[in-house]
């Protein structure tokens, strides 16, 4: 592996739910190369969404470090956060997240519109980030005007419109159903095959079988943490 | 974010929630249409009061010397009233002296009046100003004659009973025949008519056609100017300079004929256009410093209502904020839209109370004598105020969405 675009040094997220202290991430090192497709699994509480937010650039840990591309984030502050997410990272979540009012060709110009690209500009790349997911004629559509796979893709034409260092998933396919499931995962399976470094969690053991590397939290830790052959690859 | 596409999408959230947001900025719409509609109405009134009001009673750089003031504003007390009526009236007499002791050059012309009836043919026009006057008054008043000729010295000199008369005694009693040459009589007596003034139009409804002038030595003058004593005598200036030059003197030569020691108040007075407008001044004064105070409660109460649709907004809104913020928004990016959305919608409100401002004004000068003129300054002030409440307004709930957490406000809902 070269050298790798996130090093994780046991980090650790507590949350204070009034007396109690809730420990969601007890101590996780992870190094994930460039162009690596993983796969983040576990039962429910694990902490696998804590994870996602905390390499996504959403949350801060309470300890541990976290060095993306070279950068240790986890003492930025809330601007600096707000521009890596912009720059490095590109969300896509289980419930979309789509501004409803807004038609698919605004919903992917966002990320551009507070990276301060010109509107014009904004307007080619977002078509292209759509064409890439194979909406290229359904622009001008709003989210409740389209299947949730077509919405999932938005969600993904979204992500990918800034060239973000890495794709974050957090259970992309948890709100369809398997034949949808399966496009969305050969829409990843092209994008790895890009370049793109992807992180996605699920619960579905064949939608982990895409990644070329899985790892299994429980209990805020690492359990296992292995190659797996991915088979779209 | 630029900010072109904050208030874009300040625009389309509005649109999208018509009448919430309507109901939102009714406020700053009441507030800012009071503003337009009270300044209207004011500015109006003063340009009307000073051009048309001062100059059609009074006259441009022209004052009177009169016994007493005709224009009388604020309270006149018994005793000031005793005191005036004691006084000597203007003779013309006064009137020569005066004639033969100012240096300043200016025109004047003797002026008595009275109500009127005047025949012709079987037909009568009743109450009708009757002036008694000398020619120089039609300069003075800047008459224009659509017919005929104003009367010459020599016939006054003579005290020949000639007429002019106003457009609306013509169309009354010589509506279809050539008036000129006419005979028209009053009080009995008989009178040619050799001119007739052009159309003057109508001063708070009130016409400004319905005179006759005639040389105050004519016949009638037993009627309206009694032996030897005059309403006034108008005196016109060059300008507001020689203006009150002439004053001085005016005042100097009464007082000196009439003996007056000093420390004596004169027994005369000098009647301006500004002494006319005192009145409405005072109106005016309050209208416009009670006016803050109106505008002011309902922008207030305007922005607290946007605030609170604000806040609402944005605890509706919570996971597009999170979505936002996720996507790479700063908490300034959010800042800006929400405050821009608050400005945006308060402009809204103010552009509508522009409008409907202006409505009013039209309207009220539609259906009343009262001129409504817009200003200029009022429509600018209204804009500016719109913006502020909005941003003023928004600030608060702004503040609140930027600094919300984005993985809590992801998971709103
Ligand atoms: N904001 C929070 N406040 C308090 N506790 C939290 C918060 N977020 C997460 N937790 C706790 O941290 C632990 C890990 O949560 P997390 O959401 O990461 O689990 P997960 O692995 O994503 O589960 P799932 O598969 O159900 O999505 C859980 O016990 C959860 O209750
Ligand atoms: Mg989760």
């Amino acid at each position: 592996m070269s050298e790798p675009i996130i090093r994780i040094r046991d980090l650790t997220r507590h949350y204070e739910m009034g007396t109690e202290t809730v420990q969601a991430l007890r101590g996780v090192s992870l190094d994930i190369g460039r162009n690596e497709y993983l796969a983040i699994m576990g039962p429910s509480g694990s902490g696998k969404s804590t994870m996602m937010n905390m390499i996504g650039c959403l949350d801060t840990p309470t300890g541990g470090e976290y060095w993306l591309n070279g950068q240790e984030v986890s003492q930025l502050s809330d601007d600096q956060l707000a521009r890596v997410r912009n720059k490095e990272i590109g969300f896509v979540f289980q419930t979309f997240n789509l501004l409803p009012r807004a038609t698919s060709l605004h919903n992917v110009e966002l990320p551009l519109v507070y990276a301060g690209v010109s509107s014009r500009e904004r307007r080619s790349r977002a078509s292209a980030a759509l064409g890439r997911v194979g909406l290229g004629n359904r622009m001008d559509h709003r989210p409740n005007e389209l299947s949730g796979g077509q919405r999932q893709r938005v969600a993904i034409a979204r992500a990918l419109v800034n060239e973000p260092s890495i794709l974050l998933a957090d259970e992309p396919t948890g709100n369809l159903d398997s034949t949808t499931s399966e496009e969305i995962m050969q829409v990843f399976a092209e994008l790895h095959r890009q370049g793109q470094t992807i992180i996605m969690v699920t619960h579905e053991a064949d939608i982990a079988a895409h990644a070329d590397r899985t790892v299994v939290l429980r209990d805020g830790k690492v359990e296992t943490d292995r190659a797996t052959h991915g088979v779209a690859a | 974010m630029p900010w072109l596409e904050a208030v874009r999408l300040a625009l389309k959230t509005i649109r999208a929630q018509k009448l919430k947001s309507f109901f939102s900025l009714i406020g700053v719409l009441i507030g800012v249409t009071f503003l337009i509609a009270v300044v209207s109405i004011v500015t109006g009134m003063n340009n009307y009061m000073e051009d048309k009001f001062a100059n059609a009673l009074i006259g441009l750089n022209t004052f009177q010397l009169r016994q007493r003031p005709n224009f009388t504003s604020g309270n006149v007390t018994d005793d000031m009233w005793r005191e005036w009526s004691r006084r000597p009236r203007i003779s013309y007499d006064d009137a020569a002296y005066i004639k033969a002791h100012v240096k300043t050059p200016v025109v004047y012309a003797n002026f008595c009046s009275d109500r009127a009836t005047v025949n012709y043919n079987g037909k009568a026009a009743k109450d009708i100003e009757l002036v008694g006057t000398e020619p120089t008054y039609f300069d003075i008043k800047n008459y224009k004659l659509t017919a005929g000729r104003p009367f010459a010295a020599q016939e006054m000199q003579l005290g020949l009973p000639v007429l002019v008369i106003g457009s609306e005694v013509a169309e009354k009693l010589l509506k279809g025949v050539d008036p000129i040459g006419k005979e028209v009589t009053m009080y009995g007596l008989p009178y040619r008519v050799i001119g007739v003034v052009e159309r003057q139009g109508t001063l708070f409804g009130l016409s400004l056609d319905k005179f006759v002038i005639m040389p105050f030595t004519a016949p009638a003058r037993r009627w309206i100017c009694p032996i030897n004593i005059l309403d006034h005598l108008i005196i016109q200036a060059s300008g507001p300079g020689t203006m009150t030059i002439a004053m001085g003197e005016v005042e100097a030569s009464m007082r000196t004929r009439r003996h007056l020691k000093p420390g004596q108040e004169n027994n005369f007075f000098l009647q301006t256009s500004e002494a006319a407008l005192e009145g409405w001044e005072k109106i005016s004064k309050i209208l416009i410093t009670a006016l803050p105070l109106l505008v002011s409660i309902s922008l207030i109460v305007g922005g607290i209502v946007i605030m609170n649709i604000m806040l609402m907004s944005v605890s509706e809104r919570t996971r597009e904020i999170g979505i936002r913020k996720a996507l790479g928004a700063r908490r300034r990016d959010v800042l800006a839209q929400f405050v821009v959305e608050s400005a945006t919608l308060s402009t809204v409100g103010a552009a509508m109370g522009i409008a409907l401002g202006i409505a009013l004004a039209f309207v009220v000068r539609a259906v009343t004598p009262l001129p409504a003129a817009v200003a200029p300054w009022s429509i600018v002030l209204g804009v500016v105020v719109g913006v502020l409440v909005g941003m003023v307004a928004g600030i608060y709930p702004a503040n609140r969405a930027a600094k919300l957490d984005p993985i809590v406000a992801l998971r709103a809902e």
